[in-house]
């Protein structure tokens, strides 16, 4: 990584970031990509979240559908964990809640695939800042 | 089109699945069953007014559906495409039928502001934390800002320390600058140790560059060139993302010398805790960074005068810290505007016991506890009743129905007996013996004393035994009595805040629940059923067939009686243990 000398350093780099967030949920290609958040603090790793990680990671490889799964922090619904965000390309994203292996391959099937909502949404109850 | 149906508790328990069932039988007989599908979700939160049924994706949002009313919404909305006004939310000041939820003010009643970051960004990624202004505000600092405009903004916004007492921080950061002294230091207090709070691990674990953005902003604003981030080993995940997180700034030159090629250079080194509450206290916090034990010393001299290594040192807890960048970036006006008079902004709770949604949630100052528990919090489990709620952890008290709608700030917090903290809030319900739960968190401080001074270390373990006492059905009206002195004497001499605090929850019990302390005293009788020594467990003659099941259950044999015939349980015996009770299938064995 090159250092940050000036302002203008750091505004060149926000924007490629932002260029490159968003090619993620839109894509270079028509279809765009799937973009999937796993909740990776204390409570989710607690109650399995990291093979479900592992899941939706290869899962989503062998069933050929383009997507990029990271891990983020806590999504403040750790009564429901392992929580699970799937953002389809232009639209908004939804959370999953009481994800397992069962649920994850639902989600795939039904949600990535053909845009079907299955049970366990986490409604979102509040306000971003920006 | 999806139709989305709240699966929340307090939904559930107003018959919405039968309003999921209801809506798809009457999409089937429209046939309409593949084209618009009908989910049931988590909780939206809006338990008051459930069952709660949004369609998607114009957001309309229907309140208090029966499930009579599938028929309509089908064919209105679905088949019409006109919303049913009648069960549309309607807003209690304006008296008008909202559309959507988007306009519906309880959408607001939650504004993440330092969770802003958590569980939207990957925490080990830098990038995805520039690219939502990440370090925009301590660029902005160096470029455009004195260190004396910093510090103004700060003590406009109006910020105080989320770590429990509520000093302003602008003021800590003015009095830290104006020390002149050859090093000073940044410390950032991420010893969380409440049981039951956990938003500092969260935020260092998803948002851990907000933290060193926001120590390296007020090292520009207090002349220091380090931070020290005292944080508990306890908390092993949070460390690792933390080192991550230091380690890409350090490459991006966001940390180290002459930060964005100015003369300002800031690093940051981590200092692990072994886990004493009493090192969340900034000086006794300092003594463990030196490497001596972990006690606390009287103020003055305060840290911003002779802190770490005898420098002048600041110290702020870590959702203090969380929320500075957004100060600086968006303008101290629009913290200032969040919030109530004298409590700027917004603070995070993390909420436990018997709720159901346990979780952390964030809402502006003033938020009413009948908001947080009963609608974010989604009520009390299992439809039982509120009875308390402890915030502030072992130093904090308990709050009773009473003080439901009063608006949380620091002040009115105090002012109802109870206090911030750092905003843990323990939910209990009809089943708690607040006799025991005092008893619980003062079990905690007699532990985490640290033993220097005797009011604590004595005065505290005293106020155990006799709330044991009590719980056991041994107390008198005069223990009472003697609970309240000792509870004030301990307040009035301890040397530091643990100790000045650690009375709260006798005190708070003893003022809210005199009526369930007087029970156990004079009736020895606990009113929630909970303390084992005070139950009493008897055989219903008329209901006992003489199977025989309770005493060849009993551990102790204090059950005797002949087959067939109506058992007994001999009192002196009987150890409480509840085996008879689980073993009679005929409802006879009795517990009060």
């Amino acid at each position: 990584m090159e250092k940050l000398k000036s302002l203008a350093d750091l505004k060149r780099i926000r924007e490629e970031a932002k260029v490159k967030l968003e090619l993620r949920v839109r894509g270079d290609n028509p279809e765009g990509l799937v973009q999937v958040k796993v909740a990776m603090a204390t409570c989710g790793i607690a109650s399995g979240a990291k093979p479900i990680m592992d899941f939706f990671v290869d899962e989503l490889d062998k069933r050929g559908i383009g997507a990029v799964v990271t891990q983020t922090g806590c999504m403040g619904y750790c009564y429901a964990e392992p929580t699970v965000e799937v953002q389809l390309p232009g639209q908004e994203p939804v959370v999953f809640g009481y994800v397992d292996r069962k649920k994850a391959d639902e989600i795939i099937e039904k949600y990535i695939k053909n845009g079907e909502l299955v049970e366990g949404i986490i409604p979102v109850n509040y306000e971003k800042i920006d | 089109m999806h139709l989305l149906v709240c699966g929340g508790t307090g939904c559930r328990a107003a018959e919405s699945s039968l309003i999921l069932e209801s809506l798809k039988r009457e999409l089937e007989e429209k046939g309409l069953g593949n084209e618009v599908q009908v989910i049931m979700t988590g909780c939206f939160g809006f338990c008051e007014k459930g069952p709660v049924v949004k369609v998607m994706p114009d957001n309309t949002f229907y309140v208090q559906v029966k499930p009579e009313d599938a028929a309509v919404i089908v064919a209105e909305h679905v088949i019409k495409g006109r919303p049913v006004q009648r069960l549309l939310y309607v807003d209690p000041k304006s008296k008008e039928h909202v559309p959507d939820s988007k306009h519906m003010g309880f959408y607001r009643k939650q504004i993440r502001i330092a969770l802003r970051n958590c569980g939207f960004i990957n925490p080990e990624n830098i990038d995805e934390y520039i690219a939502r202004e990440g370090y925009a505000a301590l660029g902005k600092c160096i470029s455009e800002l004195t260190p004396a405009d910093v510090i103004d903004s700060i003590k406009k916004s109006g910020l105080r320390g989320r770590g429990g007492a509520g000093f302003p921080t602008g003021l800590k950061w003015e009095i830290a600058s104006k020390n002149k002294a050859d090093q000073k230091y940044v410390v950032c207090n991420a010893d969380e140790g409440d049981p039951g709070a956990f938003m500092d691990r969260s935020v260092l674990e998803g948002d851990p560059h907000s933290i060193l953005e926001a120590m390296a902003i007020c090292g520009y604003a207090i002349g220091a060139s380090k931070g020290l981030i005292y944080i508990r080993a306890e908390y092993p995940l949070a460390i690792q993302r933390l080192k991550i997180a230091l380690g890409q700034a350090r490459e991006y030159g966001l940390l180290g010398k002459n930060i964005f090629g100015s003369d300002f250079s800031f690093d940051i080194e981590l200092r692990y805790g072994a886990g004493a509450f009493v090192c969340g206290e900034e000086t006794a916090l300092i003594h463990s960074m030196e490497g001596m034990r972990g006690e606390p010393t009287n103020k003055p001299p305060f840290p911003a005068e002779s802190g770490f290594l005898g420098k002048p040192s600041n110290v702020n807890n870590v959702e203090t810290f969380a929320s500075v960048p957004v100060i600086i970036s968006k303008g101290w006006e629009w913290f200032s505007s969040i919030g109530t008079e004298k409590s700027k902004g917004t603070k995070v709770f993390a909420l436990a016991g018997k709720i159901n949604n346990v979780g952390l949630i964030e809402v502006p100052m003033g938020t009413t506890l009948r908001e947080i528990i009963f609608e974010i919090g989604g009520g009390i489990k299992n439809g039982k009743k509120f009875k308390a709620v402890q915030t502030g952890g072992p130093s904090g008290g308990c709050l009773t129905e009473k003080h439901l709608d009063t608006p949380i700030d620091f002040d009115n917090l105090v002012a109802a007996g109870s206090m911030m903290g750092s905003g843990g809030m323990i939910v209990m319900d009809e089943d708690d013996c607040m006799v025991s739960i005092a008893k619980f968190f003062l079990e905690f401080t007699v532990e985490e004393s640290c033993g220097k001074c005797a009011p604590c270390r004595i005065g505290n373990k005293r106020l155990h035994e006799l709330l044991t006492h009590i719980t056991k059905g041994n107390g008198t009206m005069a223990d009472l009595d003697r609970l309240k002195n000792m509870c004030n004497v301990i307040k009035d001499t301890s040397l530091c805040g643990l100790g000045q605090t650690s009375p709260n929850p006798v005190l708070s019990t003893l003022n809210n629940f005199m009526d369930e302390y007087v029970a156990h005293v004079t009736e020895k009788r606990c009113p929630a059923g909970s303390c084992r020594e005070l139950m009493k467990y008897s055989i219903i003659v008329d209901k006992c067939v003489g199977c025989t099941a309770c005493a060849r259950g009993c551990p102790v044999n204090a059950i005797s009686g002949e087959r067939k015939g109506p058992h007994f349980i001999d009192q002196e015996k009987c150890i409480k243990c509840g085996a008879c009770f689980e073993k009679c299938k005929f409802g006879a064995v009795l517990i009060n």
